[in-house]
């Protein structure tokens, strides 16, 4: 009896409702969290995967040796390799696409390379503006390379000791 | 003025009411445009968020981006609509919202048109609101609007009715039907004089009703946007944006009819000498801001009720609690203390 009667006059007087706005009234003045993308960013690990990159040696020679085990351990598809030996003996690839669309992010790619050529950077904010733009070429994951070796080298000296 | 007076003669009162209407209709578009920026600032504040603020200083210049946004956007009418009615919808939705403002006094003095029974008039226009809704849901010839303007009209009719009551407490203790006389009648030294505490039920009826009036979380049901869209689930572009216009005029009707009818309107809140200086203009709109705030504080803190328990809310406790603080208003009227009611 007593008991209906509490709960009687507590949603008569609105307790419930009255402590929920305050709860909301209280959050009104609480720090904000938000992080404006383009100017602040959320801190990032070493191992992300973001755009791919083909990475080479100090000497300026490509890593990629063509063994096309990305190519096969690669779950979407998304990798085409050809191939063909140079004069020097060494094989070398004449073709490295990745089809950005069809790829998932899996970082396979990456652990599979015995030679650290394919890796996954930092770089998620990038875009195409016309179908075929996402289906990076080798001079084009070359080229992301060359920019970012600088970061790309300290990420994997920072995740070496993980491997 | 007398010049232009006798330049158009007989053309004269209509110019001159013409203008008038201006002057009341256009700040209250601008107004419109950002309480939907207060709302997204509030209630982003409310979620730890610090919501727009790209375009302008601050994102002040966020309504006018979404205007023309929904201006350069095309009116779709579905094949199956019937499109006279289809864009007669947004119109009668959009009409009564700013049809009511006519008598809605701004100071003692500052109203357009100051009528005798300018409450009646004002719950006679406001509960033309729902055709517009119902005729935009069934003009869609879509089974969710449908649904939608099916819920709002059961909930409008429901607690019209209620808030009805509320007001006739008001007209009980005011002795009056003119809005500036309900609000004079408030006077006296402090904020404790003003209706919301002899009417404090009515008070809190009249508030939780009117927000299910103007359908607004969390009596929400006939937007519903998470469960059924609503009844402007057909409607885009321009036709669209007359529909929320039209929301947020009337949550700013509601909020000035609230702060008239119980919060003392441009009474200021003590009666004594740094308080009185203000003038009244600027009282009524702290407090319209004030009411404006309470309804974006709802929407944040509060989930969507079901619709058997609003229809129960409505019928149940508010019906019930009107009627016996009437009687209780009535009787106390007659007794001696019954100049705690006048």
């Amino acid at each position: 009896m007593m008991k209906r009667l509490n709960a009687f006059f507590k949603s008569l007087l609105l307790i419930e409702l009255l402590q929920g706005m305050a709860v909301t009234g209280r959050y009104l003045f609480a720090r904000k969290i938000t992080v404006q993308f383009p100017e602040e960013r959320t801190p990032m690990s070493p191992r992300f995967r973001g755009l791919h990159a083909l990475r080479r040696y100090p000497n300026g020679e490509e890593r990629c040796i063509a063994c096309k085990l990305c190519e096969a351990v690669c779950p979407a598809m998304a990798i085409h390799i050809d191939m063909e030996e140079r004069a020097d003996g060494t094989r070398r690839t004449t073709r490295y696409d990745i089809d950005l669309t069809k790829c998932i992010f899996c970082g396979f790619c990456e652990e599979s390379c015995p030679v650290d050529s394919i890796v996954e950077t930092r770089i998620f904010d990038y875009h195409g503006e016309k179908r075929g733009d996402l289906y990076y070429t080798k001079p084009m994951l070359l080229a992301v390379g060359d920019k970012h070796e600088a970061q790309i080298a300290r990420d994997r000296a920072a995740d070496a000791k993980y491997r | 003025m007398e010049f232009l007076q006798s330049l158009l003669g007989p053309l004269w009162p209509l110019v001159w009411t013409l203008v008038k209407i201006v002057v009341i209709v256009g700040p209250l578009l601008l107004a419109v445009a950002y309480v939907t920026y207060a709302e997204r600032k509030v209630i982003g504040y409310m979620q730890v968020r610090i919501g727009p603020n790209r375009v302008g200083p601050l994102g002040l210049l966020q309504p006018i981006a979404d205007g023309v946004k929904l201006m350069m956007k095309e009116i779709i009418i579905p094949s199956g609509a019937n499109k006279k009615l289809f864009l007669l919808g947004p119109v009668l939705a959009m009409a009564p919202a700013l049809a009511a403002w006519a008598v809605v006094p701004f100071s003692p003095e500052l109203v357009l048109a100051n009528i005798d029974a300018s409450l009646l008039y004002i719950m006679a226009i406001t509960s033309m609101g729902v055709y517009g809704i119902v005729l935009a849901g069934w003009a869609s010839n879509s089974k969710y609007p449908f649904l939608g303007a099916m819920r709002s009209a059961a909930q409008i009719v429901s607690y019209e009715i209620a808030m009805g009551f509320a007001l006739v407490g008001v007209l009980m203790a005011a002795q009056s039907l003119n809005l500036v006389e309900i609000v004079n009648a408030q006077k006296g030294t402090t904020f404790f004089s003003w209706y919301w505490l002899p009417l404090f039920p009515m008070f809190v009826v009249y508030l939780v009703s009117s927000v299910a009036e103007i359908n607004r979380a969390p009596f929400d049901v006939a937007e519903g946007e998470s469960e059924i869209v609503g009844f402007h689930a057909e409607y885009s572009g321009m036709a669209f944006a007359v529909f929320f216009l039209a929301e947020y005029a009337n949550m700013i009707l509601v909020a000035t009819l609230s702060s008239l009818l119980f919060l003392g309107g441009w009474l200021p809140l003590f009666d004594i000498a740094p308080f009185n200086w203000i003038p009244g203009f600027f009282w009524l709109m702290a407090k319209i801001c004030f009411v404006l705030f309470l309804f974006l504080w709802f929407r944040a803190t509060f989930p969507r009720y079901r619709y058997d328990q609003i229809m129960r809310l409505g019928w149940k406790v508010f019906i019930p609690v009107t009627l016996v603080w009437l009687l209780v208003v009535g009787g106390m009227m007659q007794t001696p203390l019954g100049y705690l009611f006048h």
